[in-house]
């Protein structure tokens, strides 16, 4: 029986693992096509991938709309949390729902809502509206983590604040978002990490400066070819690098 | 610092639900006050109003001279030591007691100075860079009292501060509590549903049931002689036996009462004695003979049922000297003093009249 759940665990863990490690083993083939049988090893398709000025601009904006989309949905979501766990407020079951609701609508859907939208206002698309289209997806998600997070032993320690003589500001800064800090971060790199490889919202609200996805997508079009393989590695390694940080850093404490 | 308290003609309500009615107090400076009741009693809606965290619907409270029915608590001279603590995990003790300092906008190296002085006084002094989740409940709750009264107020609520501790460090904190109060000055008030920690510490308990004060004074005398019916059930144990007037003198089931009050227009009421003032020695109040049902040890008495002969149906309980057991099934002779009864009408009007 034993065996039965070691070979499971390997399968499963094979099963997730396979298609990236395929992907980083063929960015190291020496040959001009990701496909086996392989040679090499070699590092020239990293090289010309850190040497491509439009992959790294693609990749510097990736970053920015990434940063400042998930700070504006992790903000708008924490005043939305803090305001309808804290009030009573009419019809506050619906806001809440309302909030919540985006989360089930295809990106696809919300990105083509909002190219309409961005058209009839004579928007032009830019890294800008990308990066609306990311506070778009993310807001209720960050909502939905921070909102559960606020319990009533926080409101009886901002409780315990006012009493001591602290107005509104300050509770908010020296103790609501101190005491949810686990919660607020884990929503900023959630969002954070969403909109690094969100893909169908940034193709269709960015024109000329467009996102590391929309770049991938463009170098695909033109066929396989181990370059794409060495850009997917990197991602790859960017995302493990931001889950790990969170695991040890925020999860790892919570847990002593 | 310390201040008077006067409340007058409070009333609230939740909705349709009066948790308060006509509440009238005055407290003394510097005086140890407990608000005692049931769950429910409104208790703690009034500490809450004096906290200000909760408007009244009517009345008014004022604090020293001042009018501070709708002051908000940040502004009022109160600070309140709450139910669970209501610590701030993220920080040390030390700035956990700093933090009222800290919103008067004292330096961080006076306002860490006197932290250390409040943590001094509750014993916690070289703990002050610990968090509270490395605190016991018991220490958790000196640094709640030690922040709530650095900022030097007026007057210190406390919600319940001792109902999470166990009973052995329940009694020694509520000696602390009393020795530190005595130290500062400040009057407090505490609510608490324990009678013997309201006897234990205060100076004056105030009795609450369904939203009024049903006593109030020195906790002997509401103890001993409790202006309502449901003051002398809620402070302690008490034997209740039916009696009424008769020709000028008091009749019960246990023989004639030798008292001279009467029941005012009603003709009967019930006279009330605590289970120790029952004696198997000669008094004035000869309540004839009863038989041991069952008696148990409680160290400082033998806590003894007994079926009086005179009235089968009546049962009485009897804390009798620990010297020597009652055997279940032996008769008594019981006494008391009539100057320990106290005589309530029927418990619909509850008005003492002894």
């Amino acid at each position: 029986m034993r065996v039965i759940q070691w070979v499971y665990l390997a399968v499963a863990f094979a099963f997730i693992y396979l298609p990236v490690a395929s992907l980083v083993l063929f960015s190291l083939k020496d040959g001009n096509l990701p496909l086996p049988p392989f040679e090499g090893p070699t590092l020239r398709w990293y090289q010309e991938v850190l040497g491509d000025h439009q992959l790294m601009a693609a990749l510097g904006n990736s970053l920015l709309v990434a940063v400042f989309s998930s700070l504006t949905a992790c903000t708008l979501g924490f005043l939305a949390a803090y305001g309808l766990a804290r009030h009573v407020l009419p019809g506050s079951v619906f806001m809440r729902g309302l909030l919540i609701a985006p989360m089930t609508v295809s990106y696809l859907i919300v990105g083509l809502g909002l190219l309409i939208v961005f058209n009839q206002l004579g928007i032009g698309l830019s890294l800008w509206t990308a990066g609306m289209g990311h506070v778009v997806i993310n807001l209720p998600l960050c909502f939905a983590i921070i909102y559960a997070s606020m319990g009533a032993q926080q409101q009886n320690a901002e409780r315990a604040a006012r009493d001591l003589g602290a107005n509104e500001g300050r509770v908010i800064t020296l103790v609501t978002i101190p005491m949810l800090a686990p919660a607020i971060l884990a929503a900023f790199f959630l969002a954070m990490t969403l909109s690094w490889d969100e893909f169908v919202i940034a193709f269709l609200l960015t024109r000329f400066d467009v996102t590391l996805p929309v770049e991938i997508w463009s170098l695909l079009r033109s066929g396989l070819s181990p370059k794409t393989n060495a850009i997917g590695s990197l991602v790859f390694l960017g995302s493990v690098t931001v889950v790990l940080l969170l695991e040890i850093f925020l999860f790892g404490r919570r847990r002593t | 610092m310390t201040a008077s308290i006067s409340i007058n003609g409070l009333h609230h309500s939740f909705g349709d639900f009066h948790a308060l009615k006509d509440i009238d107090l005055s407290i003394d400076i510097g005086e140890y006050t407990v608000l005692l009741g049931p769950s429910g009693c409104g208790k703690t809606t009034l500490l809450s109003i004096l906290g200000g965290f909760l408007v009244p619907s009517r009345g008014h409270v004022m604090i020293g001279d001042k009018d501070m029915t709708r002051v908000q608590p940040a502004k009022r001279p109160t600070t309140t030591m709450f139910q669970d603590y209501a610590l701030f995990p993220h920080m040390t003790l030390k700035d956990n007691v700093a933090f009222g300092l800290r919103m008067r906008g004292l330096g961080k190296t006076d306002r860490h100075a006197k932290a250390d002085q409040f943590l001094e006084l509750v014993g916690l002094r070289q703990d002050g860079t610990k968090r509270p989740h490395e605190l016991s409940g018991g220490q958790r709750q000196r640094v709640a009292l030690a922040r709530a009264l650095a900022v030097n107020p007026d007057v210190l609520l406390l919600d319940e501060p001792l109902g999470a501790l166990d009973l052995k460090l329940r009694r020694s904190m509520q000696d602390e509590l009393k020795a530190i109060q005595r130290e500062v000055g400040t009057t407090f008030v505490h609510v608490t549903h324990d009678q013997e920690e309201a006897m234990a510490i205060a100076d004056r308990i105030v009795v609450m049931n369904a939203g009024r004060i049903e006593d109030q004074g020195p906790p002997d005398r509401v103890y001993r002689r409790p202006c309502s019916l449901f003051a002398a059930n809620f402070m302690g144990e008490v034997n209740q036996i039916p009696a009424w007037r008769d020709q000028g003198g008091l009749e019960t089931p246990l023989g004639p009462l030798p008292l001279s009050h009467d029941f005012g227009d009603t003709e009967q009421g019930v006279a009330c004695i605590r289970p120790e003032q029952l004696t198997t020695e000669t008094q004035e109040w000869s309540l004839g003979t009863a038989t041991v049902i069952d008696s148990a040890f409680f160290g400082a008495h033998y806590r003894c049922h007994l079926r009086s002969d005179r009235a089968p149906n009546l049962t009485l309980v009897a804390y009798l000297p620990p010297n020597a057991e009652p055997k279940a099934g032996s008769s008594l002779p019981l006494y008391a003093d009539p100057a320990d009864v106290s005589l309530f009408t029927t418990p619909d009007t509850q008005e003492a009249i002894a």
